[in-house]
């Protein structure tokens, strides 16, 4: 088996509330080789969170702690803030959830991505311009120059996660964290984004977390996955099995979604069992699987 | 009943678009939408627009809402034409939900005040009892009535939108991607909720959506859109048996598969 990328021990994200702490990730541990790594559940599983925490990302009074996470042998828990910061974007890059809020309003996109681009690079304007155009074409934007002209607020939500895609992958990292990046954008265009993404992973060996609560794309894209519920992860499995799933949480899950090929008048809704955010965390490393 | 057959004329087209062009800005920026859209749906049909971002699906409902002011073509809804200015009769006859219930529903206005507002507006004057009702008809219960949007789940939410444009008694409604911000789980219940509502108040829906197969489970037919105009109007039964004719939708099909 490869080496580990990634090597995540015993995390948890806590804030503190009025009504006392909330843990939003409860001891997780798993690892990332140069795969292809799924985090599946629904909102307030905690998945969000854990991408965040891996950077650091947590603003206080939130708390992520963990016995270590482990990049390249370095814990990035010990690095001083400076440090980290040389971390994100270089090593490990992320992109977020809605472009709407990743976006400056009140740049243009162009000058946007050249900054990101000139802030790890000691480019030219001219080549940042050039290379800009270049990812935004294989990104496949259709009329690059214009959109560099024009503002974020022009763009559509899937245009605008293209343009963030765009300028995360710039740099080149290692690890690129990808949280929900293509629930805002529609299949013929989910399919070239996650194209770009696999050719990233399987080319330059990078490793990819991606945050998802699309199962099927999961199932469809990834090599492993690691499926969430309230903080926990409940099952780990292969991607290619993850119809053979045996967690209930995991079948609601698969069995609320509407299908092509089987009309239903109605659609099943997921039956809670408090149990299952009890049950201790599945250990999502490499060698357990 | 001098008047039946013609309102029943009138009632078997909910919605008749023809030759529908939309624009935004000018000149060098001018970006042509919608070229040429024709369409119609009938009463009590739900009709579905697919196709990817910018192909100019979510722009056909706002030309009809009247929130894409620069259109040309014409746009009838049951059976009367629309101008440039939308009558007050319109919206209550047509009424939209939107695809982020985290940017529609103002931060400050409790539920209360938001149904309570779209309800006084529309002339309605039993406010208290409607608005009960309304939460009700959408799965909520009087609990959620003084709560705040940040104090709701997107799902409930969501709900609060679909409730708002409720208010006014529409028959005709517009979703623009109504769960594509929700979890599976949760856009389960929202599916259920839509199809229950359309039963119980005989409603027509248009549902833009990027998924075919929630648009394969809510519509009856639908058309595909690429680059602004429709390229194939089909029924469910030939999206279900992969029988699409247009290139286009086949690759759509393809890829959604």
């Amino acid at each position: 088996m490869m080496a580990d990328l990634l090597d995540i021990e015993n995390l948890w994200v806590r804030f503190p509330t009025r009504q006392g702490i909330f843990d939003a990730v409860r001891g997780i541990s798993f690892s990332l080789g140069r795969e292809r790594l799924g985090i599946v559940g629904e909102s307030g599983s905690g998945k969000s969170m854990t991408g965040r925490a891996i950077l650091r990302l947590i603003r206080p009074p939130g708390i992520a702690e963990a016995d270590h996470i482990r990049l390249d042998g370095t814990n990035l828990l010990d690095l001083s803030e400076k440090a980290m910061r040389d971390v994100r974007g270089e090593r490990i890059s992320m992109v977020m959830q809605d472009p709407k809020f990743s976006l400056n309003p009140v740049m243009t996109i162009g000058d946007q991505i050249v900054e990101a681009y000139r802030l790890h690079s000691k480019a030219s304007k001219a080549k940042a311009k050039a290379k800009s155009l270049e990812m935004l074409g294989a990104v496949s934007i259709r009329d690059p120059e214009r959109v560099m002209r024009a503002y974020p607020h022009e763009m559509s939500g899937g245009m605008g996660q293209r343009i963030m895609i765009a300028m995360m992958l710039i740099p080149n990292p290692q690890i690129l964290i990808a949280d929900e990046p293509t629930s805002a954008l529609d299949v013929s265009v989910q399919r070239q984004v996650l194209d770009i993404m696999d050719k990233l992973v399987t080319v330059r060996g990078m490793g990819l977390i991606f945050i998802s609560h699309d199962l099927n794309l999961v199932a469809d894209f990834c090599d492993r996955v690691l499926i969430m519920y309230a903080g926990r992860i409940v099952e780990v499995c292969d991607a290619d099995r993850l119809h053979e799933a045996r967690h209930p949480y995991t079948q609601g899950l698969l069995n609320s979604l509407p299908r092509l090929s089987e009309p239903r008048d109605r659609l099943e809704v997921l039956r809670r069992d408090p149990a299952w955010s009890e049950a201790p965390s599945v250990s999502g490393r490499l060698s357990a699987c | 009943m001098v008047r039946g057959p013609k309102r029943e004329r009138t009632a078997e087209r909910m919605l008749e678009i023809e030759d529908l062009n939309v624009w935004f800005g000018s000149g060098r920026d001018r970006v042509d939408a919608v070229k040429g859209a024709t369409f119609s749906v009938a009463q009590g049909q739900s009709f579905g627009l697919v196709g990817e971002s910018g192909s100019g699906k979510s722009t056909i409902l706002r030309a009809i809402t009247g929130l894409a002011p620069d259109w040309s073509g014409r746009i009838s809804v049951a059976g009367a034409a629309l101008n440039k200015r939308r009558a007050r009769r319109f919206f209550k006859t047509v009424q939209m939900v939107f695809q982020d219930p985290y940017a529609s529903l103002h931060p400050r206005h409790s539920v209360d005040q938001v149904l309570g507002e779209t309800l006084y507006l529309h002339g309605f004057r039993d406010i208290d009892a409607c608005v009960s009702k309304l939460l009700d008809d959408v799965g909520l219960g009087q609990k959620f009535r003084f709560r705040y949007p940040h104090q709701l789940s997107g799902g409930q939410r969501q709900r609060v939108a679909i409730a708002r444009a409720l208010a006014p008694e529409p028959d005709l409604l517009l979703l623009d991607e109504p769960t594509s911000a929700l979890d599976v789980s949760v856009q389960a219940e929202i599916l259920n909720l839509l199809s229950d509502l359309r039963a119980a108040r005989l409603l027509t829906y248009v549902m833009v959506s990027h998924d075919l197969s929630v648009v394969g489970h809510m519509c009856d037919r639908l058309a595909v859109m690429n680059g602004g105009q429709i390229v194939e109007i089909m029924e469910v039964a030939a999206l279900r048996a992969m029988k699409a004719s247009h290139p286009y939708s086949q690759h759509l099909l393809a890829a959604s598969v």
